[in-house]
């Protein structure tokens, strides 16, 4: 209990919130691009301890949130075909796609079946060799070192029937490219798993090239704040750079091991990204020799048009340039029981966590 | 998504939050219209020439039917009961409905309907009635049950279900640490691959009420914190009724291993499942003598007062945060998902 009782201290986050009102004069805005960070500031009320001049924008950091329409109408497509089992994060269950989502097509009888990790995906192909069993691959640099694990292990076992469907994603680019479009910020909390698995070399374009603060944060009230407070005092001192907070966890080299299995398993190609669009060298696809496990090289399927939801502003928001209060549909059209956009699905989303601690 | 297509029932329907509550609305009630049902009540209440009759039905389709703390039999029994007594009825008599796969073990069976005798009769309750029907495999998982139950509601207790004393300075208390069942069902699950020494506290809590309703006519409300836990209780009683809560995590009692298993998946013990558990508004001025008799009880001995009714803030729930922050409670939409890193 010592790293949830400790880090959720009331007196050292008492102090902590002093502390950062005691240094910040200038007006500053924070952006965490990490969906865990959205969700522990929400859920804690950390906005409610800053001073009115710090104010935090949540960015492109929820998986489910930043992934295509294409990318669910693909997976509702694989879903029907005959003898398939769909594998999946629970949260990509329940996304609109543009006509349907991958919890009607359960309710319709498809083999859909919520899993905690890949690995469990695997185990689901090894007792069915008479199905294939596509994992719906989706995250950053934390859940993409399993996706590796996975392929190497098939590959191994020379399984026939497992196949990914990849829409893993690195952060760097996002990061850079929201500055390239002009979001104004301040800083970066930067994310704290992604990061234990990269490194913190990641993010020195951030600094060097952009002029912007960069802080690796914990999960916990205790580390947001601590971030927060580092971030304030390099503005303060116009110092950015890359800092690390989470040190418990994150060294600046990473998980080297980790980083290695991902590079025999995958390359980097350009990928679309909601609110961005496409990015270059920001997503991993599985490299040729892995190719039999791809399941958008080896299983062909018919797509239907994407049609993206009217009036949702997912985009904006993910960008941090407006607000889910902003949104038309916010509270309306759109709300966790009747989601329009990604946004509002996953508990990571921006528009969720600010429905479900905010509204 | 596209607006003609037909509306199916998911999976979340069935999950107690806001999607349940829109289906029994726009369906159920609709449908069936009539005061008694509109109350919304965990049981019936039908009033009569000196003391009315509460009643109450459940249908049981946990999954696993064997977990740390009961089986699916012991809790058609404490669940029924629960309905109730919270409703401030005394329990009496119950049904009891099977439908059975085919294939089911019959030794399975007879543990299950054992331990429904053996709870009734720590309950106090008789099972007078039953029925009992087997459908082809696959047609159902294993073994579902249903309980119908009826009691004794005295006079004097036919606010306590629809909570219409409750005022602004009342106290909030939960009887007990919250999640224990939640996790204990997460645990149990085959798929997961890890366990915890958490067992479900699926108990019947009538005796317990009663000995509080014996002592204090301040209770102005009681619910037993099921599905959705106590997060769903407190949001559906402000916003049923318009009334402002305010709660403190810090007294909200959280067994440390339910809290860590919450931790690694990303739950939250508020939202988690609970069969043993109560939530009682009550009358400020009783809520000493309350707290003592509940903590005087097996079930209650780590009863808590987490909050309070407020006239600030009609309908919303606001939570101070073990950290001294504050933010809003609200309604679970479906099922609570683990998170993906």
């Amino acid at each position: 209990m010592k790293y949830i009782t400790e880090f959720r201290n009331k007196e050292i986050v008492s102090r902590l919130a002093d502390y950062i009102t005691s240094i910040s004069k200038k007006y500053v805005r924070f952006m965490e691009v990490c969906g865990g960070h959205t969700m522990a500031i929400q859920k804690f009320g950390i906005p409610s301890l800053l001073p009115d001049n710090i104010e935090l924008l949540s960015g492109p950091g929820c998986p489910v949130c930043v992934t295509s329409n294409l990318f669910i109408d693909r997976a509702v497509a694989y879903s029907r075909l005959d003898n398939v089992i769909i594998t999946s994060f629970g949260d990509l269950i329940r996304i609109p796609g543009s006509t349907s989502s991958l919890d009607r097509e359960k309710a319709n009888g498809r083999d859909i079946r919520m899993v905690y990790s890949i690995l469990d995906a695997l185990n689901i192909a090894r007792k069915n060799p008479d199905k294939k069993v596509i994992f719906l691959g989706i995250g950053f640099e934390t859940t993409a070192p399993t996706s590796a694990v996975a392929i190497l292990n098939a590959n191994a076992e020379n399984l026939e029937n497992f196949y990914l469907y990849s829409s893993h994603k690195i952060m760097p680019p996002a990061m850079e490219a929201l500055i390239d479009e002009g979001v104004e910020l301040n800083g970066y909390i930067a994310p704290g798993h992604v990061s234990t698995i990269t490194g913190s070399g990641i993010y020195k374009a951030i600094p060097e090239k952009f002029g912007l603060g960069c802080v690796i944060s914990g999960f916990e009230p205790v580390d947001i704040l601590q971030s927060i407070y580092m971030l304030v005092k390099q503005y303060e001192t116009n110092s950015p750079k890359v800092e690390i907070q989470y040190k418990r966890v994150v060294i600046p080299e990473g998980n080297v091991k980790a980083q290695e299995m991902m590079n025999e398993v995958f390359e980097l190609h350009d990928d679309w990204w909601r609110g961005l669009g496409v990015l270059k060298n920001s997503g991993f696809a599985l490299k040729e020799k892995y190719k039999r496990f791809d399941a958008e090289k080896m299983l062909s399927v018919d797509v239907e048009e994407t049609i993206e939801p009217e009036g949702c502003i997912c985009g904006e928001i993910l960008k941090g340039i407006k607000k889910p209060s902003d949104c038309k549909l916010f509270n309306k059209a759109c709300s966790p029981a009747n989601p329009v956009g990604a946004c509002m699905v996953s508990n990571e989303g921006a528009c969720h966590a600010y429905y479900r601690y905010n509204k | 998504m596209n607006k003609n297509s037909e509306k199916v029932i998911l999976l979340g329907h069935g999950s107690g939050g806001k999607l349940s509550h829109d289906l029994i609305r726009d369906i159920f009630v609709k449908h069936f219209s009539n005061k008694i049902l509109s109350e919304q009540t965990d049981s019936a209440c039908l009033p009569g020439a000196d003391e009315g009759i509460a009643f109450t039905t459940d249908s049981y389709v946990i999954d696993p039917i064997f977990f740390p703390g009961g089986n699916i039999g012991k809790l058609s029994v404490c669940g029924t009961v629960n309905d109730l007594a919270v409703s401030g009825a005394k329990p009496q008599y119950l049904s009891a409905s099977f439908i059975i796969e085919e294939g089911f073990s019959i030794t399975d069976l007879e543990k299950i309907v054992s331990s429904m005798a053996e709870e009734s009769h720590k309950a106090g309750v008789i099972i007078v009635t039953g029925d009992t029907k087997v459908v082809n495999k696959g047609k159902c998982d294993k073994l579902f049950i249903n309980t119908a139950g009826v009691g004794y509601l005295p006079r004097e207790n036919y606010s306590i279900s629809t909570g219409q004393k409750i005022k602004p300075g009342d106290k909030i208390i939960v009887s007990g640490s919250v999640g224990d069942h939640g996790v204990a069902i997460l645990s149990a699950r085959e798929n997961m691959s890890f366990s915890v020494n958490i067992k479900s506290d699926c108990a019947s809590l009538n005796k317990m009420i009663q000995s509080v309703l014996s002592i204090s006519s301040g209770i102005h409300f009681m619910r037993d914190a099921t599905r959705g836990g106590l997060a769903t209780v407190l949001c559906e009683l402000s916003e049923t009724r318009g009334l402002g809560i305010e709660a403190n995590e810090e007294n909200i009692p959280v067994k440390s291993s339910v809290q860590s298993a919450c931790e690694i998946f990303g739950y939250d013990p508020l939202y988690m499942a609970n069969e043993g558990k109560i939530i009682m508004i009550v009358d400020s001025l009783d809520v000493d003598k309350v707290l003592d008799k509940l903590q005087h009880n097996t079930f209650g001995k780590k009863a808590s007062v987490i909050g309070e009714i407020t006239e600030k803030h009609p309908g919303k729930v606001i939570l101070k945060t073990a950290i001294g922050g504050t933010r809003i409670v609200d309604m679970l939409t479906g099922e609570q998902l683990p998170r993906i890193c």
